[in-house]
């Protein structure tokens, strides 16, 4: 019996705002417990939902990035189900007539282009946290302290069709749906901090056949390591299942890192029944046709154009265009960095920046945007290897000098501070040369004999000489002129 | 109309209420009474008319004003206690309740 | 009464507090006094001499720079469904017993403000769930004119403490008649002004889409400092009106259309309300209504059409219906704003349970009343998978068309509307306690008001009952953002009849 494994994706992305949904309270990770709760967060009696400007811009950018339609009106609905982290035991969440609608993602797997589409977007609220540290409640039991400071954060739940075949399509999908609201600035994508949360639907189905099978959801895996062992493991789980005679329940597991398994959430209970309707204490929202063209205004450019754009006007190759539009401040950077250089340089940019510097930033886990050499200061080292000044092996001396910001990171002062000069002067190199061949006759020797290695030797004993400095092309030129032939 | 036992503890258990014997006969018996008053909006033919959430509505354009993505300082500790003072449990400026096993 | 009898009215004993012939701390404390030994002991929830005194010196020190407004040291009382600090909100329930809000509602902030004492916190219907105060957890009440009746609710506290001569104010709300209908039934003044109009920041919510706050007091002119002190936009309330017909909510709006109207009608001379259309809807006058009830409405019109009013008959079809409509809407937005209450962060925690589930099934099944439980329960049905459409939905779609109907009343036929607040007069105390809908019933011609958020007052038209010693309102209907004009018209009213002045005797 051959399988085929259908997966859909519900991703949580905690907007960017500075603060949340329905209140005031700023939405900075890692404040004291409940400090950061507000009077509504904590659905004390007779508090209301006010909401984010913020929330819903992002919103909007976000369906105008994937091309769906931003719906003009939508409403917020309750969700209503008893829960500790949820203090009002209901959520504000959008229902019948989300936010945005549609859309779709495209994505390079393994070379080639895949489109997943998406059913819908919408804004909801976030939960607290419970902490399940061993605390003792008032009549000694084992207690959970809750922390309300993530209540309320907004979020924006994004859902695609499941149209997803594999694991790996999966992952890739969220990586690339990851790499966008990081790249639009709407979410800061830090998964640790719980900023980015995957759902998986997953049911198998037997190749060929039209119905789906039975899904189950796997919530809140926030790696996307973990996210493709759930899906592999699920979906084994589900054929295994049904092969030896069982049938798949529908229901919510967890994915268990350490044994590298899913399992069943015992306290939801079966078919919830959310009663969903129309918040009353929160109008539709209307969205302007103005405010929608501003947004796609002031939009930025997005990766895949982006891309696009550096292959044509830049000349850069797909591989490498596609690595520096992974991110925005690269790809700012790079372009930056290109803009100070003549034309047909690029491609120099693009290897250092995916080069020495990437290096650079990784050994010391930084961003690009932390880099201590700016992108007009990497230009200015580029131009120095490009008109003789320096070589490329001595750039590189160059460039750690910069980044530790030695004479201030100027790549000239440096050159000039140590001496890198590139010696062009053809009497300082001929000079160099006959001590050198003077110095070494027997590797004249073995030249002679027919050695072309002997030829790069003596090179090398030239800039050994000259420190490095020497202009390789005259060494070369100068050098067979001696050796007469 | 009536419902059934079944009907009133599945209610109650979405409801997070809870019901001896003698309340779940109670609630069978008040929910004939209640149905019985609601049922009559049945009568009414609504076809064509779109259901009203807001009361002004019908009115004038009832639509959600946005507000500003400013946030306020995080608590005082003043603040925090006023609010925390109602918590039945607290420790460390987190509400306690009993350990949910997921 | 307890208050000074020589300064019957807030005009009045404001005009002596800023002429300083009485001081806002001598007042306070006579009145803190006569609340703490009122006839019925159940009447506040919540009172402290300590803040209502310091209130009062603020007040006094007001008056004393000649800083004062129209209620500066004037005493009032809120409904314990407003959140205050300092004084501990109930709302009536086991849930709330010991809890003590960290922020104050819009409405009390406006009226601390404006220089009002407030002597503490009413009792009323738990979670404004009822129409007789019978559903408190703290004891119900009793109608100052006569002890074994009801005062009505859920606002019974307010009608009751202000008929009782204990404030000249008293904060209410009203979802579906619980200003009017208590009102009606102690015979003082109360007003529901249009929905969206006053802040909703701080009022425990109830049903979210029909609560309103109002307020009560002796006389329409009284109501009109409070009510327009209380109204106006608020940030916090995003169903709070900006605007209503390119006229902004802000406070003062209200008592200047009202003295507009007032100065219109002085003008006319005999026929002050000449060319106002008063609609009588027929719906309202059918076989439930008691023929005292009827009576007294019916010479009360005879007052307005002496006073130059036109009668128009108009229908609104739907009356009877506004019943199960509200009485699926309420309960069904009720059952969602009353799950918080699960002593989780705040409020009553059972003392024993086995696991959290347990502990919130405990605490809301043992601190919740059994009204609330019933609402809350069929609010859960009329949501629930299946039933959304035929209840919920349906509801709503009949709430439009009641919309519909009284719009198209206002804007062809009338420009008011009048009728009974009440089917009868206050009934006895544990009268309807078998019948879970009889109560339910009584609000007929509230409820229309709420649905469609249009502003309604009651004032006192007559007395019934043996003796005749039971109050009797007359319930008058206007265009959203029309309080001003309402409350003219209660004034007129108030000015060519005595029925505001009737005073419970007083109870040894």
């Amino acid at each position: 019996m051959s399988w085929e494994t259908v997966i859909g994706l519900e991703v949580h992305a905690q907007l960017s705002t500075q603060s949340k949904i329905f209140s005031r309270s700023s939405t900075r990770f890692g404040a004291a417990p409940n400090t950061q709760a507000s009077v509504v967060d904590m659905a004390l009696p007779g508090t209301l939902p006010v909401m984010n400007h913020g929330a819903v811009e992002r919103a909007i950018c976000f369906g105008l990035a994937v091309g769906a339609r931003v719906a003009e009106r939508s409403i917020f609905a309750r969700k209503n189900y008893f829960y500790p982290d949820l203090p009002k035991n209901y959520q504000i969440s959008q229902f019948e007539h989300p936010i945005v609608i549609g859309g779709q993602l495209k994505f390079l797997l393994d070379d080639q282009e895949h489109v997943i589409r998406l059913t819908r977007a919408h804004l909801e609220e976030d939960a607290g946290k419970s902490l399940h540290e061993h605390f003792t409640g008032p009549h000694g039991e084992s207690s959970s302290g809750i922390d309300l400071n993530r209540a309320g954060t907004p979020l924006l739940e994004i859902v695609s069709e499941p149209e997803m075949r594999s694991a790996a399509q999966a992952v890739a999908y969220a990586r690339a749906l990851h790499a966008l609201v990081v790249w639009l600035g709407i979410c800061d994508g830090n998964m640790q901090e719980g900023s980015f949360r995957v759902d998986a639907n997953v049911s198998v189905r037997p190749r060929g056949q039209a119905e789906f099978g039975t899904r189950c959801e796997i919530k809140n895996l926030n790696s996307f390591r973990f996210l493709e062992r759930a899906i592999l493991h699920e979906a084994r789980r589900q054929i295994e299942l049904i092969e030896d005679g069982g049938t798949v329940i529908q229901e919510t597991r967890l994915y268990d890192a350490e044994l590298d398994e899913t399992r069943s959430m015992r306290s939801k209970e079966d078919a919830h029944d959310y009663r969903y309707f129309p918040d009353p204490d929160l109008p539709p929202l209307v969205l302007s046709p103005e405010w929608i063209a501003a947004v796609r205004a002031t939009m930025p450019e997005l990766p895949a154009s982006r891309q696009a754009r550096f292959q044509a006007e830049f000349g850069l190759g797909a591989y490498d265009a596609a690595q520096l539009t992974m991110h925005r401040s690269t790809a700012d950077y790079f372009e930056s960095c290109a803009a100070g250089l003549p034309a047909g340089q690029a491609k120099q940019a693009a290897n250092w920046i995916l080069g020495e510097l990437g290096a650079a930033l990784n050994r010391a886990d930084i961003g690009i945007a932390e880099s201590p050499v700016p992108p007009d200061a990497l230009a200015g080292l580029i131009r120095r290897i490009t008109d003789g000044t320096i070589s490329n092996k001595l750039a590189r001396e160059v460039f750690t000098a910069m980044w530790s910001g030695e004479c201030n990171g100027r790549a000239d002062d440096i050159i000039a501070a140590r001496g890198l000069q590139q010696i062009t002067d053809s009497g300082a190199i001929e000079t160099l040369v006959d001590q050198v061949l003077e110095a070494h006759p027997q590797i004249i020797e073995e030249y002679r004999a027919g050695k072309d290695k002997a030829f790069n030797s003596l090179v090398g004993q030239v800039m050994k000489a000259a420190r490095g400095k020497a202009n390789p092309q005259q060494v070369n030129t100068l050098l067979r002129q001696k050796l007469g032939g | 109309m009536a419902l059934t036992e079944q009907d009133i503890t599945r209610l109650a258990q979405l409801a997070s209420l809870q019901m001896d014997r003698a309340s779940l006969a109670q609630a069978q018996t008040d929910f004939t009474r209640i149905l019985g008053l609601i049922e009559t909006l049945q009568s009414v033919d609504t076809t064509g008319i779109e259901p009203m959430a807001h009361p002004l509505e019908a009115r004038q354009s009832v639509t959600l004003r946005l507000q500003k993505d400013i946030p306020e300082p995080p608590h005082t500790q003043a603040a925090l206690d006023a609010c925390l003072r109602n918590a039945p449990a607290a420790h460390d400026g987190l509400f306690l309740v009993p350990t949910v096993i997921e | 009464m307890t208050l000074p009898t020589q300064y019957p009215s807030i005009a009045s004993l404001g005009k002596a507090l800023r002429e300083r012939r009485i001081s806002a701390l001598e007042l306070a404390t006579d009145a803190l006094q006569a609340a703490r030994n009122g006839a019925d002991p159940h009447l506040f929830l919540h009172i402290d001499d300590d803040l209502t005194r310091a209130q009062a010196r603020a007040a006094d020190a007001l008056l004393e720079r000649g800083n004062a407004g129209p209620l500066t040291g004037i005493p009032i009382a809120h409904k314990d469904l407003f959140v205050t600090r300092g004084w501990r909100t109930t709302a009536a329930s086991r849930m709330l017993a010991d809890y003590v809000s960290p922020f104050d509602a819009t409405v009390v902030e406006r009226l601390e403000q404006a220089g009002t004492v407030s002597l503490g916190k009413l009792s009323c219907d738990e979670f404004a769930m009822g129409s007789g105060n019978e559903n408190s957890a703290f004891g119900a009440l009793q109608n100052p004119h006569d002890p074994e009746r009801i005062p009505g609710g859920s606002s019974g506290g307010s009608a009751a403490a202000v008929a009782a001569g204990l404030v000249l104010g008293a904060t209410g709300t009203d979802s579906g008649g619980s200003v009017r209908q208590p009102a009606a039934y102690c015979g003082v003044s109360g007003i529901k002004p249009t929905y969206g109009t006053v802040s909703r920041h701080g009022v425990i919510a109830y049903a979210s889409s029909l609560d309103q706050a109002g307020v009560l007091a002796h006389s329409a002119a009284d109501l009109v400092p409070l009510l327009d002190t209380m109204s106006g936009f608020d940030e916090r309330d995003s169903t709070s009106l900006e605007s209503c017909d390119g006229v902004a909510n802000a406070p003062g709006r209200i008592a200047a259309a009202h003295d507009a109207w007032r100065h219109q009608f002085s003008q006319a001379g005999r026929q002050p309300l000449a060319g106002l259309r008063i609609g009588v809807p027929q719906e309202f006058f059918g076989s439930g209504l008691a023929a005292e009830v009827a009576d007294a409405v019916e010479a009360a019109l005879q007052v307005f059409e002496a006073l130059g009013a036109l009668r128009v008959d108009i229908s609104l079809p739907l009356t009877r219906l506004a019943i199960p409509a509200y009485y699926v809407i309420a309960p069904a937005e009720a059952s969602s704003n009353l799950a918080r209450f699960d002593g989780v962060h705040f409020g009553y925690r059972a003392p024993h349970y086995q696991d959290l589930a347990d502990m919130i099934r405990r605490s809301r099944s043992e601190a919740l009343g059994p009204e609330v439980r019933k609402r809350i329960l069929v609010g859960t049905y009329v949501l629930s998978h299946g039933y959304y459409d035929a209840y919920y939905l349906q509801a709503q779609r009949v709430r439009r068309m009641v919309a519909n109907d009284y719009q198209q009343a206002l804007d062809e036929a009338c420009d008011i509307i009048m009728g009974p607040v009440t089917p009868g007069v206050a009934r006895r105390r544990g009268d309807h306690d078998d019948d879970p809908i009889a109560d339910w019933l009584g609000d007929i011609y509230t409820l229309g008001a709420n649905l469609v958020g249009l502003p309604a007052l009651s004032i006192p038209c007559g007395r019934g009952g043996p003796a005749a010693r039971l109050p009797i309102g007359l319930q008058i209907i206007g265009r959203h953002f029309d309080e001003g004009r309402l409350l003219a018209l209660a004034d007129c009213f108030q000015q060519h009849t005595d029925w505001h002045q009737y005073t419970p005797r007083q109870t040894s």
